[in-house]
């Protein structure tokens, strides 16, 4: 029977409190949200605080708003609310291809974007999704807030620029007119981990040349997007040939391991092709065209 | 928290997770254990209307809301449509998956009365069936959509409502 070792429990009754409480129960204490990555790795004993801090009740923390140029996810926003969202579908339709995929629909139910991002497991999509869209993530301590770019949010598997005494408040995403964006991923099966899985954002010019790209891979062992095979998008008209050139490089720049999701080779010609699925169906819904 | 309408109040260890909570603590044993990973979906419990998997909650966390076991599908000795469905087609075999798929179609069918086959096979996708497989699981998840008060609105067969005692408790 997986039972996680003894520790305390605390709700926190808002955000000031959940901050508070951080500070009381020191270094050792962790902030709690859907658990679905959590409880298992302390079942496993990978983690073990001795004090949860538990945020579910924190409202404040659940939102989707949309507000000038952008996009205002809160922490505590569900996979399953973020997946029924009509503003995430419209304006990021990245996020809904990849809530699709993410673990099953009752897991969806409980997990957190704030969960997700915070666990910062190397397979994770939303944080592909995230950098790929070059999202900021807001982070709340006892000094107050600060803002962090996407790029600088994630230190390392199971590292972030979260510290011990600080909590991830929201994400805010920039959205730009003629824009598309889309995720696609290989798994063995419903609920697990990418083999490998690829995001990809556009910003059309005017005269539907690209103006701004951006190409993320998971599971791949790559930190941050692919500026190399981005290089390449900027400036061109969306066209197949394009689409192989960029995802030739990103699966040339990426670092796969063998294990028992695949061998190397294989996982590298996923990064290539489905580089240019992400590639083709973002460039198309930039274009405004339907759905391929 | 509220199980199956009862209001409970157990002094309980902080890292107790609801499905031995419902099990141990409360002898509802309706509710299985099974991979204690998230994965297989045995232990699909309703907190709030929403199936979540018991194994990966802690009981504490669930103070204050409202969950549902299959012991509570069935209204008044009758069974719910879905369990009614599940015997009429045959969508169980060893029954060990059977009441997490159940409260899953039973969630699905209130938000979504007239699901098409990929919709349920879409639901129960995070939980694992390994006798029957899933063909005869969704076809008993169709017959509750097209019996929405189970036998005793059924045309067909002319029965009489299934009752607890002449039918299965999980």
């Amino acid at each position: 029977m997986q039972i996680p070792a003894p520790f305390d429990y605390e709700r926190a009754s808002d955000v000031a409190n959940a901050l508070v409480l951080l500070e009381r129960h020191g270094p050792e204490s962790r902030i709690i949200a859907g658990g679905h990555s959590l409880l298992p790795m302390m079942k496993l004993r990978l983690a073990r605080p001795e004090w949860l801090i538990d945020i579910n009740d924190l409202a404040e923390l659940d939102f989707i708003r949309r507000e000038g140029d952008q996009l205002r996810i809160g922490a505590l926003t569900r996979h399953t609310t973020l997946l029924e969202s009509a503003d995430v579908a419209e304006l990021f339709p990245i996020i809904r291809d990849a809530e699709q995929v993410i673990a099953d629909p009752v897991v969806r139910n409980r997990g957190t974007i704030g969960g997700s991002l915070c666990q910062a497991d190397p397979a994770e999509d939303l944080s592909t999704v995230c950098d790929v869209l070059r999202a900021q993530a807001v982070i709340r301590g006892p000094d107050g807030e600060r803002i962090v770019a996407m790029s600088d949010f994630h230190r390392g598997p199971y590292e972030t620029a979260v510290a011990q005494n600080e909590l991830l408040y929201e994400i805010r995403f920039t959205i730009h007119p003629r824009s598309g964006s889309a995720y696609e991923k290989v798994e063995r099966r419903v609920g697990d981990w990418a083999v490998v899985a690829a995001g990809a954002a556009v910003g059309l010019s005017q005269d539907g040349t690209i103006e701004e790209a951006a190409i993320g891979l998971t599971a791949v062992g790559l930190d941050g997007t692919v500026p190399e095979a981005e290089a390449t998008l900027r400036g061109r008209q969306p066209h197949e040939d394009l689409f192989i050139e960029a995802a030739r490089i990103a699966a040339a720049v990426c670092h796969p391991v063998d294990d028992q999701r695949g061998p190397v080779d294989y996982k590298r010609h996923l990064a290539d092709e489905l580089t240019r699925r992400v590639l083709r169906r973002a460039c198309a819904r930039a274009a405004g065209a339907q759905e391929g | 928290m509220t199980v199956n309408g009862d209001k409970v109040t157990r002094e309980i260890e902080p890292r107790v997770l609801l499905v031995h909570f419902i099990r141990e603590n409360l002898g509802l044993t309706g509710t299985h254990w099974g991979c204690d990973t998230s994965n297989c979906g045995t232990c699909v419990v309703l907190m709030d209307g929403q199936p979540v998997k018991s194994c990966t909650v802690l009981a504490a966390m669930a103070d204050g809301h409202d969950i549902r076991t299959v012991e509570g599908l069935a209204v008044g000795g009758t069974l719910d449509p879905v369990q009614q469905g599940f015997m009429e087609e045959h969508g169980l075999q060893c029954g060990f998956c059977t009441p997490g798929m159940m409260l899953t179609a039973r969630a699905l069918l209130d938000r979504n009365p007239h699901p098409d086959d990929a919709e349920i096979r879409q639901a129960i996708s995070g939980q694992i069936c390994r006798c029957t497989g899933y063909a005869t699981i969704v076809r008993s998840v169709q017959w509750a959509a097209a019996h929405p008060l189970g036998t005793d609105a059924a045309t067909d067969d002319g029965g009489a409502g299934a009752t607890i005692e002449e039918g299965v408790t999980a």
